[in-house]
């Protein structure tokens, strides 16, 4: 059987080598891409616009967003046909293609987050490090503990206040390259779609700014459930401490601070969400009012059989309901949670119209293909770019949101800014 | 390290990686062999006589035991499509395995949707296209290939390097004549190399060599006696997707314009 075969329906005429060679996996990549760089840019509105209202959720958006970054590479990874050499993009990159510079932007933009991250904890590591190293009887694991804070410092242990004041100059230069840089990476992943001629659905020279938009309001709209997720066990923890602990804030203080983070976000992410819908409906009507040789087809296919794929769950359910939920007064965080989980669900359906959607009409022009999800796989081929291998790219990120919060505490330390 | 020395010790080191990148830069094979040959003396097109082709498959049935690609899989790097347009004014194209074993039945297969029976009285005409890569001129498989592992040679046949390839498909979806895929065994992109390991020894492509009919024919471009090429530079020939602006040089006499 050839890649493809096992889950490519196809009818009427399709050329006979033509497959869905680009499968889910190819869906997770820009949506996880897009959840780096929209996360990233959250953290940046505190860092470099001072927005002080987001200072709680920018740390938790700007680990978040480290943990997402070694997962955005895995669903290439997993779709290549030899894994093995896809080291090669960034040993021989041929720089005429479009993937060629994903190594480059992938990479710096890798180092700034990284370098962002190790100025906002740098006072955290050196006090850490500090306290164990005056602790008495050491247990093994505080001995591993100091050895690994200890090398986090690299070597820079002064947290006086000139020190720290520098330390925060380079936050602010490190989130100010970051923004473009972001806008950079997923602009890019647009740009790998965008400039495909073969593909009439995919080719415009919007995709770089749709997808742009999409990745921030889908970093925002994560960030923010991440956050209501993770305040609310913050609150169920913090009753049932403070009868110990009374000096602990009480529920009541966290959910005020929560309240106030939350509308302050959703303001940012219906603004975002607007321009996304914006730029993606211009597409449409553009292509709707030229007609061209190709817009037959894609018509039969937007307007007729992804119908309910493109308009009511992507655009109705994904789009202007969270919209409506956002915009309606006394947001409460329920109503919240529930509109952030519209969100993400409505860009994930734009990538997976755009990708899937993309290769579900020949290039013929006359005939269609469909993809047949597989749920159980039945082989390595059928479970990397199932169902599965999907859901283990989606879970990745929070198993190491949660190992990285161990390293980097979200939200106990006062960081140097 | 004071600001001096920071700035200093940075300019070395971004110096220091600029050699490297320079050097690949430096070189560039084909620009070498550009400068030391100049235009290669040959440059290799097709042309494909509609008219003459009836269908037998036998071409595709060639390729596939010449090219090793199992004769089973639903691959192939050439096949036949069936036209067949209705009195309506309706087109019906189908291709069934490729045209492998020929169209031994008068239905049209419509894939997933069956089989359409249409009676020789409401056929307007009906005719067969044999298909095969373009080796373009500006190939945009070769363009989008992010390892250089597609290239095109100097007489213009593009190929695959199955031991670079990183089998990521960019290359299959930037091809807009959809005549590429994965090698069931090498797992690496698969097209057609107009049999190039044949062309260069002086034969013809093995499905030249089938084709009882003289319906396909190979010819060198830069020759003007060749008798390929006086047929594409006086006939009234045609293109496939020229929209795409790929410079495709497979040339077809008799192109009608159902096809797609």
């Amino acid at each position: 059987m050839v890649h493809g075969e096992a889950w490519t329906l196809k009818e009427f005429f399709v050329y006979p080598n033509e497959y869905i060679y680009w499968t889910i996996q190819i869906v997770m990549y820009p949506f996880m891409t897009g959840l780096v760089a929209g996360a990233f840019v959250l953290s940046s509105l505190y860092h470099v616009f001072g927005i002080k209202q987001l200072k709680d959720i920018a740390r938790f958006s700007l680990v978040f967003s480290f943990a997402l970054l070694p997962v955005a590479m895995i669903p290439l990874q997993l779709h290549l046909q030899h894994p093995e050499r896809g080291i090669e993009v960034m040993l021989t990159p041929h720089f005429t293609s479009a993937i060629a510079a994903f190594g480059i932007a992938f990479s710096t933009y890798g180092m700034i987050v990284a370098s962002e991250l190790w100025f906002v904890y740098r006072r955290h590591f050196v006090e850490t490090a500090l306290a164990l190293k005056v602790k008495r009887g050491k247990s093994l694991l505080d001995k591993a503990r100091y050895l690994l804070f200890s090398l986090l410092t690299l070597g820079a242990w002064d947290i006086s206040e000139h020190a720290l004041e520098k330390d925060e100059k380079a936050v602010k230069i490190m989130a100010t390259v970051g923004i473009p840089v972001a806008c950079l990476l997923h602009g890019y992943a647009g740009f790998i779609f965008g400039s495909v001629k073969a593909n009439a659905l995919w080719t415009t020279p919007l995709m770089p700014f749709i997808f742009i938009c999409s990745a921030v309001v889908s970093g925002i709209a994560l960030c923010v459930l991440c956050y209501i997720v993770t305040m609310e066990i913050r609150k169920l923890l913090a009753a049932w401490r403070r009868k110990r602990y009374p000096d602990l804030p009480t529920p009541e203080e966290i959910k005020s601070v929560e309240m106030y983070e939350v509308t302050m976000t959703a303001k940012y992410l219906v603004l975002a969400l607007c321009a996304a819908l914006g730029l993606e409906l211009l597409d449409l009507l553009f292509r709707d009012y030229a007609k061209f040789r190709s817009w037959e087809i894609v018509r039969t296919l937007i307007y007729g059989r992804d119908f309910v794929n493109v308009f009511i769950v992507q655009y109705g359910l994904g789009n202007l309901l969270p919209m409506a939920l956002f915009l309606l007064p006394r947001l409460t965080m329920k109503r919240a949670a529930f509109a952030t989980i519209l969100v993400l669900m409505g860009v994930f359906m734009m990538r997976w119209n755009l990708v899937i959607g993309g290769q579900a009409f020949s290039a013929s022009f006359a005939g269609f293909m469909h993809y047949d999800l597989p749920v159980i796989p039945h082989d390595m081929e059928t479970f990397k770019e199932g169902l599965l291998g999907a859901l283990l790219v989606g879970i990745t990120p929070f198993v190491l949101f949660w190992g990285l919060n161990k390293i980097f505490p979200v939200f106990k330390c006062e960081d140097s800014h | 390290m004071n600001r001096r020395d920071f700035l200093k010790n940075s300019i070395t080191v971004i110096a220091g990686l600029a050699v490297p990148l320079s050097a690949l830069e430096l070189i560039n094979p084909r620009k070498l062999l550009a400068k030391k040959e100049g235009e290669s003396a040959v440059r290799w097109a097709f042309l494909v006589d509609t008219q003459a082709c009836v269908g037998c498959g036998f071409c595709v049935k060639a390729c596939k035991t010449e090219n090793e690609i199992p004769h089973e899989t639903n691959i192939t790097r050439t096949w036949v499509e069936r036209y067949v347009i209705t009195k309506k004014g309706k087109t019906y194209i189908d291709s069934p395995r490729g045209a492998r074993d020929g169209f031994t039945s008068d239905r049209i297969d419509l894939n997933e949707e069956g089989h359409l029976e249409i009676t020789g009285d409401d056929i307007e005409k009906a005719f067969f296209v044999p298909k095969l890569c373009n080796q373009c001129d500006n190939p945009a498989c070769a363009q989008v290939c992010p390892v250089g592992a597609t290239y095109q040679t100097s007489d213009g046949v593009v190929l695959v390097d199955r031991k670079h390839c990183i089998g990521c498909g960019y290359c299959i979806m930037a091809c807009p004549y959809a005549v590429r895929s994965f090698h069931p065994v090498h797992k690496t992109a698969e097209k057609c190399t107009f049999c190039y390991h044949r062309i260069t020894k002086g034969m013809k492509t093995a499905c030249v060599d089938a084709c009882p009919f003289g319906a396909r024919r190979i010819g060198n471009l830069r020759d003007p006696d060749d008798p390929v090429t006086k047929t594409i530079m006086s006939g009234r020939i045609g293109v496939l997707k020229e929209e795409y602006g790929t410079k495709p040089q497979v040339y077809y006499l008799a192109l009608s314009r159902e096809v797609k």
